[in-house]
């Protein structure tokens, strides 16, 4: 079996000299690559017939095959052989298999899906793709919010309320927060500065304890804040009326400033210029109930915030 | 020059191999070594093995399950590493043997061989010997012929359908599988394994043989270069066998050793043997060639016509290169403290170590522990600062088990686990855990390690302790 340039004594060549006594060896071929090579024609023209192959003018052969699903809306189609339609009856056998997890959550309180390892070990990963794909692009992907863009939804801090209950109302009917301006007509720049001292004093922020006692009597009196807020300033979570007693600031980046002055000037902002951009909106036309339902429990029990009342 | 010389064919035409058979040491071993393998191989399946949860089958590949049952052993795919580290063992000892002995994988143990063998015997069973075979090849079709090569074919596919059957029933509880088997009720996925694997077995070990090793196989054509000249490997010693003038049929006159030697004529016989029982169909008497896969068979051919005409043994004969090209050779032996033998034997004991420790040691619980990151810690509205951990608990022994979650070092109340204090795995299966730590501001300044300490409650004993880090603030 040696090969070697004695070969070119009694080989087969292709006939065709070059440059006087350049040539071509025409070495046969072993028979079952051959005949490999035939078994891949073979199996091309099967594929033209079974699927898609040829370009014809504006369409294509489509080839015999042809393929079932049902899409998200339940309607059931056949076309042929593609390789989106094989995603689509990908994602009906997906959706199958998720359907009876889904059906136990729907059937199982609110309460009780935490106990269950199984349906939390759903609800947590199920849960993560429906938050990721629609409420990640403001809340972010940890559910952490944005400073004076969106609440925080893994601390213990609830605007609207951190019950199952709440928290399905919120995401089903979406929210819209408004707070009236209080600078120009209402309040002179002084007094906004008191006000800011006492809200800041509120949640033990520095504050000038002089300035906050002006802005105490402004909170409660001409300012009107009391109406909405209350009277010790804790919010009111039927009308979405912050908590400004506690450490947790959505609007005024409070935290983010790095001197008391700086911490005032934050909160004058929001006072002079009020809030009418807190829109969340409403899922319940998007999303289907089972859906809502499973956000909810993945908001409260796995992003970590909900609160047990 | 002239084109054609050859007939203008497409293709090279396989040269058909009709083996003769032969006795001797290596056919022996060879015929040893493949009723051992195929006991194993047909037998294993049918191994019963008590078991508690499990179908009583001592090795048992449940897929379904993701379970690996191996005797008293069950592998779950978290020990993968055990298996990285098998194979890279087998890789080690495969070169390790190929430098000291040449292509002892090719010629003893490679399936390939070993099915090729098998089917050579049912082909001589039916055909008869080799003589009987090639004349039955060239003589037109007749009711002999059809008969022979039938009952040949009908039996290689018969084996070839037993080897894809007993493959399949390493995935299920044999008894169960062949019940549904023959009820056609199994997954469409195991009648398919079982029509492939037959079509290949019967294309491999029936038609192509040699040249799978010869034209497909990558290592046999890659361990070329694990040969050093001490490597030891079926060598026809021509020093010995041409002498000064040739190889020569024993005739009239040069009958005899001394007569032999006295005209110069060498040992060689030319009878042919070593080339007529080669599984590869090559003439060793060329020298050592890519497609010899050391069987030794025309080693025992030999020494058998060596023996009939009075001659000394060894003409061919598993020796080294430099050995064999010496003037004066010695006794053939293995050579066994070179660089290569001796790294590669190092570095099969450190992987040996490396797996017993790692299946000695395997834990009946993995546990771990994942902080979330986003967000990485939350201040809460009185102040505190709470981290959130994923534990996740995979049980890895036979049956439910209990783990009992807590934290050490922590104040009380500061861990949260919700419902899950004490919860519960299925054999094999895992769960995650969400756990909360919060602690007041002061308390976040001097703590920043949790270390949880999770407990099955069947046995306290072995209890997993895992320290995670606990953040305050951004760093950095």
């Amino acid at each position: 079996m040696s090969q070697g340039n004695t070969q070119s004594q009694g080989a087969q060549t292709t006939g065709h000299v070059w440059d006087d006594d350049l040539q071509e060896y025409n070495n046969p071929l072993p028979s079952w690559w051959l005949w490999a090579f035939y078994l891949t024609i073979i199996f091309s023209i099967t594929y033209w017939v079974l699927y898609p192959a040829w370009p014809m003018g504006k369409g294509f052969t489509t080839g015999i095959s042809t393929i079932t699903y049902k899409n998200d809306k339940g309607v059931e189609k056949t076309t042929h052989w593609s390789t989106r339609a094989l995603l689509m009856k990908d994602l009906q056998d997906a959706r199958e298999m998720q359907k009876p997890y889904f059906d136990k959550v729907a059937a199982t309180p609110f309460d009780q899906i935490a106990k269950s390892p199984d349906l939390s070990n759903f609800v947590a990963s199920a849960g993560k793709v429906l938050f990721s794909d629609n409420c990640a692009a403001c809340h972010q992907s940890g559910g952490q919010g944005k400073m004076a863009f969106a609440p925080n939804l893994t601390d213990d801090d609830w605007i609207y309320g951190g019950t199952y209950d709440k928290i399905q109302a919120t995401v089903a009917n979406g929210r819209h927060g408004i707070m009236p301006p209080k600078g120009g007509a209402d309040l002179s720049d002084v007094d906004m500065d008191n006000l800011a001292n006492y809200v800041l004093s509120l949640s033990g922020e520095p504050s000038d304890s002089a300035k906050a006692a002006v802005g105490n009597e402004l909170f409660h009196g001409k300012a009107t804040c009391f109406s909405c807020h209350g009277a010790d300033g804790k919010g009111n979570q039927d009308i979405g009326s912050a908590n400004l007693t506690d450490k947790i600031w959505l609007w005024a980046d409070v935290p983010g400033a790095g001197s008391a002055d700086k911490k005032v000037a934050a909160v004058k902002a929001v006072i002079a210029s009020g809030l009418n951009k807190g829109v969340m909106p409403a899922w319940g036309g998007r999303l289907s109930a089972d859906q809502i339902k499973l956000l909810t429990v993945y908001v409260h029990d796995v992003l970590g915030g909900g609160s047990k009342k | 020059m002239q084109a054609g010389t050859e007939s203008e064919a497409l293709f090279q035409k396989r040269i058909p191999i009709y083996t003769r058979s032969v006795k001797g040491t290596f056919r022996s071993f060879k015929t040893a070594m493949l009723l051992l393998a195929f006991a194993v191989y047909f037998g294993l399946p049918w191994l019963p093995w008590a078991r508690h949860d499990a179908p009583p089958q001592a090795v048992l590949f449940d897929m379904v399950g993701r379970r690996f049952f191996i005797f008293d052993m069950v592998f779950y795919p978290q020990d993968l590493i055990s298996l990285s580290l098998l194979l890279f063992i087998a890789a080690a000892f495969l070169f390790f043997v190929t430098g000291l002995v040449g292509r002892a994988f090719c010629g003893y143990f490679c399936f390939q061989t070993l099915w090729t063998d098998a089917f050579t015997f049912i082909e001589s069973w039916v055909q008869g010997e080799r003589p009987a075979r090639v004349r039955l090849h060239k003589q037109a079709w007749n009711a002999e012929k059809i008969g022979k090569y039938t009952l040949t074919h009908a039996l290689w596919l018969l084996l070839s359908f037993l080897t894809a059957y007993s493959f399949v029933m390493y995935y299920g509880y044999a008894p169960e599988l062949t019940q549904r088997f023959f009820s056609g009720s199994l997954p469409f996925v195991a009648y398919f394994t079982v029509l492939i694997l037959t079509l290949t077995t019967y294309a491999a070990a029936g038609l192509a043989r040699e040249q799978v090793c010869t034209y497909m196989c990558p290592y046999a054509r890659f361990q070329g270069v694990m040969y050093e000249p001490e490597t030891l490997a079926p060598y026809y010693d021509f020093l010995r066998g041409e002498g000064t003038a040739g190889r020569a049929v024993p005739r009239e006159g040069s009958k005899a050793r001394d007569e032999r030697q006295a005209k110069g004529i060498g040992d060689c016989i030319d009878c042919g043997f070593c080339v007529q029982v080669c599984p590869a169909g090559i003439d060793i008497r060329k020298g050592l060639q890519y497609q010899c896969i050391s069987c030794g068979l025309c080693v025992d051919a030999c020494n058998n016509i060596m023996d009939s005409v009075g001659f000394p043994k060894g003409l061919i004969r598993y020796d080294s290169e430099i050995n064999i090209e010496s003037k004066n050779p010695g006794k053939p032996h293995l050579d066994l403290l070179r660089l290569r033998t001796v790294g590669y034997g190092a570095m099969i004991l450190v992987m040996v170590g490396a797996l017993v420790y790692n299946v000695a040691t395997r834990s009946d619980i993995q546990i771990s522990i994942q902080p979330v990151r986003q967000p990485l810690f939350v201040v809460m509205s009185d102040g505190d600062i709470r981290n959130r951990y994923q534990i996740h608990v995979t049980n890895k022994t036979l049956e439910v088990q209990k783990y009992r979650i807590s934290a050490q070092g922590l104040p009380a109340g500061a861990l949260d686990l919700g419902e899950m204090r004490e919860v519960s795995v299925r054999q094999g299966k895992s769960v995650m855990v969400l756990a909360n730590v919060k602690l007041t501001p002061d308390m976040a300044t001097k703590i920043n390690e949790v270390e949880f300490v999770i407990t099955p409650l069947s046995m306290p004993g072995q209890a997993v302790t895992k320290k995670v880090r606990f953040y305050a603030k951004h760093e950095g």
